[in-house]
């Protein structure tokens, strides 16, 4: 495999005593960039602050009430307007709406995943997927719920819908990034080999992602957990996300509002026992 | 030989045998789900009706340009207050993190009791932390600024520990080995090396709360996620197409911005 004319044409460099130039260089721009970062965050936040306080605005009876809520929500939790066993379905219906938006977006974003790796797949369909992607991620979940909502009408197929193109969009890219850490030559080399692309997809590239796969899902999952609460608040689309729209902005209820809390808390605390198994699973 | 075929055979058997059960399995837990909230497969075909909806309504019209100066004063909001609570945070979750980390600590329990606290933080739901502020602090910028303190200051605290734990006790203990003190380890060891990965820690929750803001504003009423409220309950689509725009705008700049200092930085 050895070309003559590359290896004449590789420049044979006189080493002339140390180079310090180039990694101080190297350096000096990056903490010039991280100071930057810094006062242009800082200056912003600066400016910001005062203006955001309103004219007589009373800060300090505001956190009174702001700690005596935190103290009703957590020390006196009880309920009023809904039963235990009707929150519990709330939650599991949030819980199914997290799985089955994952599980469809998990799908779909394998095969767009594939059509974008720029391992298999020509340049211009790359690029064309990854900004098209890039827009449906810019637009927040919830709009996009609020949308579907007028053209199904509201209820469980505007959210599905919704959070699953939020979720492909996200996960197209996670999922296209680890595959392009597959190294180009194994995929040469299967290539060489006479290999289809179907096979190499099935023999390199799927048992190469599951590891980074499973995790980059389950994160998903957690992300979907949370955005359905918040279009069930926010776009009316069910589940415990509504009920707790309901008692905190109509009943002003925050004994209420403090049973579902611990009730997201507990799924919460599950899915971090979980993720940590994986973790030490795939880490194994 | 023969055996070294059967051999094959079987692995690749088995392989075909496990992918069909697991198929299976999601294909009935896809089927539960869905009975389970009422979600009707096929609408998943009609996924383009939404889109062709969206093209023909929002395209933002001759009217809609008189709310223009209002979207950019009111997404210009958004974004600095995305930006100032993510900062906010920052700082905050710094000190944290740096008294919490199992490598740094003073006491164990300390690390444990801010461990606990910023998975408090982080799981509670931002629709109760809206919800409850808004009680409190009314209707202002304020609330959504809290709202997402409280947010990123749980995100931040954990992966900002994550960060200086995978920095190893290794360089510790040698820097104290040489008569450093406490603060002398973390400004001069800890900080400069891991600074980078804090930096694009802060930038990727700036990028977050930009998107995290619409909802917040929506539900506190204040902001671009307000105003798109407002135009689209009242149907004014077009206005609302140009609060969409503007939002993707906003993102994508952001998004960009980000990605430069990360390259920057690498």
């Amino acid at each position: 495999m050895i070309k003559p004319e590359n290896q004449i044409s590789i420049p044979t460099q006189v080493p002339v005593g140390p180079k310090f130039s180039i990694p101080l260089r190297f350096r000096d721009r990056r903490r010039l960039t991280i100071l930057l970062t810094i006062i242009v965050l800082t200056y912003l936040t600066i400016i910001t602050l005062p203006t955001m306080v309103p004219n007589q605005f009373k800060l300090g009876a505001a956190l009174m009430s702001f700690a005596e809520n935190i103290k009703i929500m957590f020390l006196q939790p009880h309920l009023a307007n809904t039963t235990f066993v009707a929150l519990l379905a709330a939650l599991g219906q949030s819980i199914l709406l997290a799985f089955l938006t994952t599980l469809i977006g998990s799908m779909l974003a394998f095969f767009f995943a594939l059509a974008s790796t720029r391992r298999l797949a020509p340049t211009w369909l790359v690029l064309g997927i990854q900004s098209v992607m890039a827009v449906i991620r810019a637009i927040p979940t919830v709009l996009w719920v609020l949308i579907y909502s007028v053209v199904f009408g509201l209820g469980a197929n505007a959210a599905v819908i919704g959070i699953t193109f939020h979720s492909v969009a996200y996960l197209t890219k996670v999922y296209a990034d680890s595959m392009d850490e597959l190294s180009p030559e194994i995929i040469e080399t299967m290539q060489a080999m006479g290999l289809k692309k179907s096979a190499i997809i099935r023999q390199a590239v799927i048992p190469y992602m599951i590891p980074s796969y499973l995790s980059w899902t389950f994160i998903r999952f957690e992300i979907n957990f949370a955005d359905a609460i918040a279009v069930g608040a926010a776009a009316g689309a069910g589940g415990i996300g509504y009920q707790l729209f309901m008692s905190s902005s109509f009943y002003f209820n925050f004994h209420e509002v403090g049973v579902m809390v611990y009730l997201i808390l507990a799924f919460a605390l599950v899915l971090e026992i979980i993720s940590y198994r994986l973790r030490t699973l795939t880490h194994q | 030989m023969n055996s070294d075929v059967q051999q094959v055979n079987n692995f690749f058997n088995n392989k075909r045998f496990r992918l069909s059960v697991i198929l299976v399995i999601l294909g009935l837990a896809y089927l539960g789900a869905s009975i389970g909230l009422g979600f009707q497969t096929r609408s998943l075909l009609n996924v383009q009706n939404g889109v062709i909806w969206l093209i023909q309504n929002f395209i933002p019209n001759e009217a809609s340009k008189g709310y223009w100066n209002e979207i950019i004063k009111q997404l210009f909001r958004t974004f600095l207050v995305a930006v100032a609570s993510t900062t906010c945070a920052a700082v905050a979750s710094l000190f944290l993190s740096i008294i919490g980390a199992k490598t740094l600590t003073p006491a164990i329990t300390i690390s444990w009791v801010i461990r606990a606290f910023s998975s408090l933080l982080r799981n509670i739901p931002i629709v109760a932390w809206a919800m409850i502020l808004l009680f409190s602090f009314k209707q202002n910028d304020l609330t959504g600024f809290l709202a997402l303190f409280f947010m990123t200051l749980g995100f931040l605290t954990r992966a900002f520990m994550e960060t200086i734990e995978d920095f190893g006790t290794e360089k510790i203990q040698a820097l104290q080995a040489t008569g450093a003190t406490y603060l002398q380890v973390i400004f001069q060891g800890l900080l400069p090396e891991v600074a980078v990965a804090l930096m694009s820690w802060v930038l990727y929750m700036i990028e977050n709360n930009v998107r995290d803001a619409t909802l917040v504003g929506l539900l506190t009423g204040t902001g671009i996620g307000f105003i798109f409220n407002l135009y689209f309950k009242s149907l004014r689509y077009g206005a609302a197409g140009l609060v969409v725009l503007s939002v993707i705008i906003l993102v994508v700049a952001v998004e960009l911005i980000s990605n430069l200092i990360g390259r920057l930085l690498s």
